[in-house]
């Protein structure tokens, strides 16, 4: 067993973390939304409800989509964990960046670090995607701001390199 | 020197490269050396005495701070416009989750765990928990009477009218409470020093509102309360008037620990402790010619204001003088009164009284339609208010406006007539619908409310040659920073990059007046206009630059006049437009100085197996004097509109004992991306001289039309009448099954 | 977040044997996480009780796929991703993968699984009716070696099954026998997505000359268990398709459910969408047997 040393208190918790190799000290049901915030200091991924249902905590584990609300730190051993930190490259933005600030997509912004990751994982699952996958692929995550319109603009942006206006 | 074309381009959003990178800073992502974090201990019943409070076993109560109303340096209130809700209960509570003692420790985990372990005894006494209780006055819970406010409004002389009404047409119409439901929840971070005073970092929109209140908290001179603005995650009237409440009790445990405090809320709290949305009850009678002309009417609006009076006399006003719609009356008769229930406080929510007065409007249109025998947009086009008519509070409209021409547009924007055949044709199956609210918005606050803000804007030059904005007017979203610093670029003639804004800091930036009814463009973008302009002048005055220069010039102007005079200022206050007159007692006169109009259309489709709505497709049409940035606009109108959707088809408060039980996002529902139609958005700019480069406020107008236009629509499809929002599968197959049996 | 991580445990077995071994040593101290889409909300609420926590998440050994002549053999800890995945779940038991793609959002369809979906026994968990109408069999697993039940003797009553406290669930095994048969499934919920549901229905039939020679319909959110309308499915077994037997389809159903009012719904609601469900699954059928 992995932990036969230790059956309680903090344990090393070691996995990648925007393409870096990282260990982290931290009981191991704390969430992984806070190892993120407090331990970390990447506060871009946000707490908008602690239940998994608005998305603004998502993060990519193993280019997987997932609400980091959810996950407790120990679960994420040896994986490849990618957050809004980690999306854009030096100073250059990611594509879908660029497109929800030529589109409008972000207007508050709280939701916009989730809303772009989860964007993120719809383009590599479907990279031309019709306007119905990209409203499923985007299903779990709330804006409040936008009604959503500017955001499916954004992502067809990135798709397509132009939007349907 | 160049004409610029910023106003009325897309120019980047001033903090959007912060919001995509995840930099933008919300008051949680930030720390202080030392800080420590806050919660709060709140009521569990509607109305009591408190008559013990005891601290449960198994807590360290020693390392804890714990603050109650004696520690309350000044007044036991947050000031707002009376004084009667107390920051911290003092021996009673009046609703559920009132706030009655805070607690701050290091460890955010043990804090929770004390929450919980302090329990409370109280004294019950009966409790109204809805506005008919409150109506019949079998409890007298505030007041002499439960009544925070009534207005009247009397135009004409409407008993004179129903002798000759060939229909007389009454409903009833209800709207329900709503949630704000910004993603990112309330939280502050508060600091204490005997020397500096207090100072708070908040989610608001508020600055000078947060700082009034905790001046009169803890008796302190403005120069020793500080409250900054930071990113703040959705705001939508959510945060006009609470963050004082929870600054005041950041603020308190700062002072009595030493530390900087954080209190920051989760969901839950948020959602059963904060205000929301005035439920509403409107009453029409309306006498009408035999062409469905209005002779004249009365309307009775009764809003639930919950246990303090807090912004209820303003939600009300602003209800009351939109009831009548884009409509001319000849004779009227509005009657509005907020009653007080032991319910937590409603507050501001976007449309602040509008949208339930407009929904009752709208639904008694189609209502009026139906008894005259004439179709829902032919009513409405007898009955628009034309340049030259008065509204009901008898200001004239001096603006050209064609409302018919507006609501031809967007019938033909919608397809309405050919989708109506067509949906008529269809015998089995999904019920089809569709349907129409035609509506105004006024922007700015009522009134003399604006000379009363006395509202002061600044625009700087800086060292770099550089120039920032200073307004106390907060960004939560709807485009705040962009659009004052492209109404200061425009007027200064220089590129839109060179022009930066401030943080709303209370030691850095004059007050502007509060982040509120639609103001933020059209009226603080005014006084941007002329500080900017002033500025200008004083370059060309002092002869640092030339009448006509190019950016490099200004830029060379700028640095060298900071350089030599050190510093380059320019305000401007607000001074009412002249002929403005307003009876606050009669509620008579120019209620506002530009008013919005919009025509919106839905169709919706009703599904047979499950009673649901699923609006199909949705029109936008609105006048807004100028549209000063294309993408801005629209992604509020279509967010708007998605918010008004909620409030129409999915947003029901669960109430128990007077506490919202549904306080999760599971179960209170707001619309995700698949639950949305195109929202197609589109502009009239007929112009506005009271409006930065002709612009009209546009934040609110959203929220007026999309529910009686959903609901219209709805009936329209199922021939039924719902006179009631949210209006729930439950609903829709309760008035089936009611049918069936009749 | 109202609870401390500091109250738990959770240690991670490197294998299923493991897991089972500790369950053994200790029954009834741990409860197993997989992806934690129940339960870490439980924990977030300061509702999780137990303060034990089995992390399976990761074990290969519960994350497969096994595709034998006469069996899909679903391992516990496949997400509803997985299933939507799935070559044989998409052909073969496409409501499981419909309601797969109905549960949370994307994010929760990455880590929840169908295993904890069964443990967690909501009566409105989405796969459970779809899992009735398949006639799964669960494998459960423990020291003591590996029993199978019938899925429909798992629930027990609201929230209890039948999992001994040294037992975990292996394997869902769906019989292979759908070829030929029409199915229809639709989930009611407070939204389109991310909604938990008001009434679900999975339903499965096999016509032939206009005769139903089979019939399997599971419901859920009607009942404190997720059932089958066996009285709908006998009076539905050897008869004609056709407008009568959509009216003795409606009438079958009322008596077989007894759906509550909740926080989200009524049971009147409920009640009238369960019987219009049935109604749309036959006149499906209707429709099917025209064709045929």
């Amino acid at each position: 067993m992995s932990s036969s040393a230790e059956k309680s208190g903090e344990q090393e918790h070691s996995f990648f973390l925007n393409g870096e190799t990282i260990s982290v000290r931290a009981f191991p049901m704390e969430r992984l939304l806070d190892v993120l915030r407090v331990e970390l200091g990447l506060t871009g991924a946000k707490e908008g409800c602690g239940e998994g249902e608005c998305g603004s905590c998502s993060v990519l584990i193993n280019g997987e989509l997932v609400n980091s609300c959810l996950v407790p730190v120990a679960q994420v051993k040896g994986t490849h964990v990618t957050t809004i930190e980690g999306l854009a490259k030096h100073e250059s933005l990611h594509p879908l960046q660029e497109a929800f600030l030529e589109c409008g997509g972000a207007q508050c912004g709280i939701c916009t670090p989730g809303m772009i990751l989860a964007s993120v994982h719809l383009l590599e699952k479907h990279p031309q995607p019709t306007l119905e996958q990209i409203k499923e692929g985007l299903s779990g995550n709330l804006c409040r701001c936008t009604g959503y319109m500017q955001i499916f603009e954004a992502v067809r942006k990135a798709a397509y390199g132009e939007s349907q206006r | 020197m160049t004409e610029r074309h910023i106003i009325g381009a897309a120019v980047p959003r001033k903090e959007g490269r912060d919001k995509v990178t995840g930099r933008a800073r919300y008051v949680d992502d930030m720390t202080l050396p030392g800080m420590i974090f806050g919660a709060t201990v709140r009521s569990t019943i509607p109305r009591g005495k408190i008559k013990k409070i005891s601290f449960g076993p198994g807590i360290a109560w020693d390392g804890f701070v714990i603050a109650s109303a004696s520690d309350i340096p000044c007044k036991n209130c947050i000031a707002l416009i009376l004084e009667d809700q107390p920051c911290l209960a003092n021996g009673a509570v009046n609703h559920p989750e009132e706030p009655i003692l805070l607690l701050a420790h290091a460890d955010r985990h043990l804090l929770r765990k004390a929450v919980d372990a302090v329990s409370i005894e109280y004294e019950r006494l009966p409790a109204l928990l809805a506005m008919e209780e409150s109506e019949s006055k079998k409890e007298i819970i505030w007041g002499e009477d439960n009544v925070f406010k009534t207005y009247l409004i009397e135009k004409g002389e409407v008993d004179s009218v129903w002798k000759d009404a060939a229909h007389i047409v009454e409903g009833e119409y209800r709207t329900g409470a709503q949630e704000q439901l910004y993603i990112e929840n309330n939280g502050v971070i508060a600091a204490y020093d005997a020397e500096a005073g207090v100072t708070v970092w908040g989610s608001l929109q508020c600055p000078y509102y947060v700082h009034k209140a905790l001046m009169a908290l803890f008796g302190l001179p403005a120069e020793k309360v500080r409250v900054i603005q930071m990113e703040t995650g959705g705001a939508f009237g959510g945060k006009e008037e609470y963050p004082s409440m929870i600054s005041a009790h950041a603020a308190l445990l700062a002072k009595k620990s030493g530390r900087p405090v954080k209190i920051i809320y989760d969901r839950a709290e948020d959602m059963v402790a904060t205000t929301k949305r005035h439920p509403s009850r409107t009453r029409h009678r309306t006498a009408v010619d035999a062409n469905g002309k209005i002779l004249g009417g009365e309307i009775e609006i009764a809003m639930d204001g919950g246990a303090y009076a807090t912004l209820s006399s303003v939600v009300l006003s602003r209800g009351t003088i939109h009831a009548g719609g884009p409509y001319y009356w000849p004779h009227v008769r509005v009657r509005a009164k907020a009653v007080a229930t032991n319910t937590p406080p409603h507050g501001a929510f976007r449309g602040f009284g509008a949208p339930q007065t407009i929904f009752a409007m709208e639904r008694h249109m189609d209502r009026i339609a139906r008894a005259v025998g004439v179709s829902p947009i032919e009513i409405r086009k007898r009955n628009f208010l034309k340049t030259g008519m008065t509204t009901i509070t008898e200001q004239e409209i001096r603006e050209e406006i064609d409302l018919s021409g507006l609501l031809d547009r967007a019938v033909k924007l919608s397809n309405y007539d050919e989708k109506r055949k067509e949906f008529g044709a269809v015998k089995n199956g999904q019920k089809k619908g569709m349907g129409v609210a035609a509506f105004l918005h006024g922007a700015g606050f009522t009134g003399s409310g604006e000379r009363y803000l006395n509202s002061m804007v600044g625009v700087e030059g800086l060292a770099d040659g550089t120039v920032r904005v200073l307004v106390s007017s907060a960004e939560f979203g709807q485009g705040t920073n962009t659009v004052l610093c492209q109404v200061a670029a425009q007027e200064l003639v220089i590129p839109y990059e060179l022009v930066t804004i401030a943080q709303p800091d209370t030691t850095v930036v004059p007050n502007s007046g509060p982040t509120v009814a639609s103001r933020t463009a059209m009226i603080v973008g005014k006084l941007v206009q002329s500080a900017a302009r002033g500025l200008k002048q004083t370059l060309i005055g002092s002869g640092f630059l030339q009448g006509t220069y190019t950016p490099e010039e200004f830029r060379k102007a700028c640095k060298e006049f900071v350089a030599v005079r050190r510093a380059l200022k320019s305000y401007s206050r607000y001074e009412a437009p002249p002929g403005i007159y307003w009876d606050d007692s009669k509620y008579k006169g120019e209620a506002y100085s530009a008013f919005a109009w919009a025509v919106y259309i839905a169709e919706v489709a009703v599904d047979p197996v499950t009673y649901g709505v699923s609006v199909e497709d949705f029109v936008a049409l609105q006048e807004i004097g100028r549209v000063l940035h294309p993408l801005l606009a629209e992604g509020q109108i279509a967010g708007g509109v998605a918010q008004a959707i909620g409030f129409a088809l999915y947003e029901k408060v669960v109430w128990q004992e007077g506490r919202m039980a549904n306080n999760q996002m599971t179960n209170y529902i707001m619309p995700t991306s698949v639950d949305l139609p195109p929202i197609r958005v589109f502009f009239e700019q007929n112009g506005n001289v009271h409006g930065a480069y002709g612009a009209k406020g546009i934040g609110e107008l959203p929220m007026d039309g999309p529910a009686p236009a959903i609901v219209n629509a709805v009936e329209d499809a199922m021939k039924i009448r719902f006179d009631s929002i949210p209006l729930m599968p439950e609903d829709i197959f309760r008035a089936t099954t009611v049918r069936q049996d009749a | 977040m109202k609870d401390d991580p500091r109250n738990y445990e959770l240690v991670s077995p490197d294998s299923l044997r493991e897991a089972a071994v500790l369950l053994s040593d200790d029954p009834g101290r741990w409860v197993p996480i997989a992806g934690g889409t129940d339960l870490m909300v439980l924990y977030s609420a300061g509702k999780l009780t137990v303060r034990n926590l089995l992390n399976i998440w990761g074990l290969s050994e519960l994350r497969q796929f096994e595709v034998t002549p006469s069996v899909l053999r679903i391992g516990a800890g496949c997400t509803y991703s997985d299933l939507q995945k799935h070559e044989i779940v998409g052909k073969e038991f496409s409501m499981l993968a419909k309601a797969a793609s109905w549960t949370g959002g994307i994010a929760n369809q990455n880590r929840g699984t169908l295993g904890g979906n069964i443990a967690n026994a909501s009566p409105a968990a989405d796969s459970l009716p779809a899992l009735l109408a398949y006639d799964a069999v669960l494998e459960l697993y423990s020291v003591r070696g590996v029993r199978q039940i019938p899925y429909s003797e798992f629930h027990l009553g609201y929230k209890k099954h039948a999992l001994a406290p040294d037992e975990l669930i292996r394997t869902i095994c769906l019989p292979r026998n759908t070829k030929g048969t029409i199915s229809y499934c639709r989930k009611v919920g407070t939204r389109n997505a991310q909604a938990i549901s008001k009434v679900c229905i999975a339903g499965l039939a096999r016509i032939a000359n206009g005769v139903i020679e089979e019939a399997r319909i599971g419901m859920g959110s009607v009942a404190p268990v997720p059932v089958r309308l066996q009285k709908t499915e006998q009076e539905l077994l050897g008869r004609n398709v056709g407008p009568e037997l959509v009216e003795k389809a409606r009438r079958s159903v009322g008596q077989q459910i007894q759906p509550i009012e909740d926080i989200r719904s009524t049971a009147q609601y409920r009640d009238a969408v369960a019987t219009n469900l049935v109604e749309e699954f036959v006149q499906r059928l209707c429709v099917e047997a025209e064709q045929q």
